[in-house]
């Protein structure tokens, strides 16, 4: 398989004033077109470090990111960014905070009325066209992160990455907005880079789990693939033996190999 | 002959059997009355006012006494109708309705500064003009007054625009310019605290004319208060808004306008409000020192007469003025500003 996106011996080192830590090291990974792969860790092992060095919002220290044999070190259309949260910009509607984008990257290629239609159209995929005039204080959680990944959608990304986009959300949101990805997924075939802490999330999901050892110095502890046909029903994969011993073995590596020790 | 239609009565919903009984249209009116004991009691006391006026002889020369009370009369026969058939006159009829203890506290107060004043003088002369004095300014003098008061707009808009638009740029520029803070922020720490009104005597011997002194002392008393709180607007932007931007392909023009502006206009908006009432003081003292027009100028002429049922009267349209300039402010900003929960309403 042709590397798609890859990291290629990506270290992170934050240096404040004579302090200096390393978050990441050596971190090399690579990516084949339209695969689904989910980072997961305990939380201070730079997961969501890693996938700002791919969406060149923070620069590596050491390696680099190489999109479609192309080195990628800041910000672009290229790779779109879910965020967790705060990722709506609130004076401006759910329509306008779409649009935004799309004016943005098809300013030169597509028409004013062509910029529209496509903006209805994604709003339309996450079924969103009704509120299209809110603003995001008006709507509730799930409808932000619906928002959030239209916008991200409608930029064509070659790599869609998603920070905990449903960390923040209450079970039954989740489970309904998973279902929607994984369906988007199916439907668009991006490539997707996940960062999760949900077990469940992560198998359900993705074609590989990429599985970090604990910080400082965090690297890639092992890579697990989930041989699961899409697409998926989560229902039926409950008491799937795939599904479970996929499961069995995430939980393994974060629980025994690689607990989490409480930072001093 | 049937006495109602089908459509009047659905039309009254609610009140359909009243409808029914009633039959014709004037005692449908009829029963819309309520007698509203706030609406009476305001009545009263504008009435109470216009009997004070006529029940006692004046203790000065006043021509406008009479006037006074006719037009206290009419002001309370109105409230007293228009509180009465409420639902009748619709929002008006409300408005008036909710005023209404404001209109009574309103009444006696004037019959209380009537009898203090006019009547018995237990409040000294001229110090403590009567209401009907005051009436008498605006009814003789209104030309001279209008003029002032049109002269005071006209300079305080020009200054308060120029250093509304000085204060946003340079406030964005330091906000989002290192360069421009390292040399723009000591200078504003140095000159920005200074009260405008330090530079009157300079000002008005630098300047070609005590016009242009003016509009240039309002607009530094505006233009501090906006730059500081634009800047600190700009700066508070939260990163998640401009990483955002940034994954959209952002370049730094969009990131200024697109985000950190509309980001930092509640902040923007605190600072036009803060430099508006700066500049409202600069402004009515370089009327009263230099500039030979205008309501600062008005008030300083009229107490060379010691006239002060004039002076009241300026102040009266100085604060109205002062007030609805306010008002236009939080208008635009509550249309700007939509987007932001829970806002002061002014």
């Amino acid at each position: 398989m042709k590397a798609y996106l890859k990291l290629d011996h990506v270290d992170k080192v934050f240096t404040r004033g004579k302090v200096s830590s390393e978050v990441l090291k050596d971190i090399n990974l690579s990516l084949g077109k339209g695969e689904y792969i989910s980072i997961i860790g305990h939380s201070g092992c730079g997961k969501s470090t890693m996938l700002n060095i791919i969406a060149g919002l923070t620069r590596a220290t050491m390696g680099g990111v190489i999109l479609e044999d192309r080195e990628v070190n800041s910000p672009g259309p290229d790779r779109a960014v879910v965020f967790q949260n705060h990722s709506l910009l609130p004076w401006l509607t759910v329509y306008q905070n779409v649009r935004l984008g799309v004016d943005k990257v098809f300013a030169k290629t597509k028409s004013r009325a062509e910029r529209d239609e496509w903006t209805m159209h994604n709003l339309n995929l996450v079924q969103m066209t009704h509120a299209k005039d809110k603003r995001p204080s008006e709507i509730s959680g799930g409808m932000k992160q619906r928002v959030g990944i239209a916008r991200a959608l409608a930029m064509e990304p070659k790599v869609l990455l998603l920070d905990e986009p449903f960390g923040a959300l209450d079970a039954l949101t989740r489970a309904h907005l998973q279902d929607s990805v994984m369906a988007l997924h199916q439907k668009l075939g991006n490539t997707i880079v996940m960062i999760t802490h949900d077990v469940d999330e992560a198998v359900l999901l993705s074609d590989r789990i990429v599985m970090m050892t604990n910080g400082p110095s965090a690297t890639i502890g092992e890579v697990l693939d989930v041989p699961l046909a899409r697409p998926r029903q989560r229902l039926e994969l409950a008491s799937n033996p795939v599904y479970l011993d996929c499961r069995k073995r995430v939980l393994e590596f974060l629980y025994e190999r690689h607990k989490f020790v409480e930072a001093a | 002959m049937p006495t109602y239609s089908a459509s009047e009565i659905s039309s009254l919903g609610g009140d359909r059997e009243t409808a029914l009984i009633a039959g014709d249209g004037g005692l449908q009116f009829v029963n819309k009355l309520r007698f509203s004991i706030t609406g009476i009691g305001a009545g009263l006391a504008w009435l109470a006012f216009g009997l004070s006026c006529l029940r006692w002889p004046d203790i000065g020369d006043w021509p406008r006494t009479e006037a006074v009370a006719y037009t206290a009369f009419a002001i309370a026969g109105g409230i007293a109708i228009a509180t009465t058939a409420q639902a009748a006159l619709g929002k008006f009829g409300d408005g008036v309705q909710r005023r209404a203890p404001w209109l009574f506290a309103l009444g006696v107060f004037l019959t209380l500064w009537e009898l203090a004043t006019a009547k018995f003088g237990w409040l000294p002369l001229p110090f403590f003009p009567p209401p009907q004095s005051i009436v008498e300014v605006y009814t003789d003098d209104l030309p001279k007054l209008l003029d002032s008061a049109f002269a005071s707009v006209k300079l305080q808009l020009g200054g308060y625009f120029i250093g509304a638009v000085v204060g946003f740029l340079t406030g964005v520029s330091i906000g989002w310019s290192r360069l421009a803070g390292y040399w723009v922020h000591p200078i504003l720490r140095f000159i920005g605290p200074l009260p405008a009104t330090a530079w009157l005597p300079i000002a008005f011997f630098t300047f070609p004319s005590a016009w242009s002194a003016s509009t240039f002392l309002i607009a530094l008393a505006t233009g501090f208060p906006v730059t500081v709180l634009t800047w600190s607007g700009v700066a508070s932007v939260s990163t998640a808004y401009y990483d955002v931007a940034r994954t959209l392909g952002a370049k730094p023009s969009f990131l200024v306008t697109k985000v950190a502006i509309p980001a930092a206009l509640p902040h923007v908006f605190v600072g036009l409000f803060m430099g508006l009432g700066a500049s409202f003081a600069v402004l009515v003292v370089a009327e009263m020192i230099g500039v030979k027009a205008g309501l600062g100028f008005y008030l300083q002429w009229a107490q060379g007469w010691a006239s002060y049922n004039n002076m009241y009267a300026a102040l009266i349209v100085m604060s109205l003025l002062c007030s609805g300039a306010i008002t236009l402010l939080f208008k635009v900003r509550d249309r700007l500003l939509v987007w932001q929960k829970g806002v002061v309403k002014w």
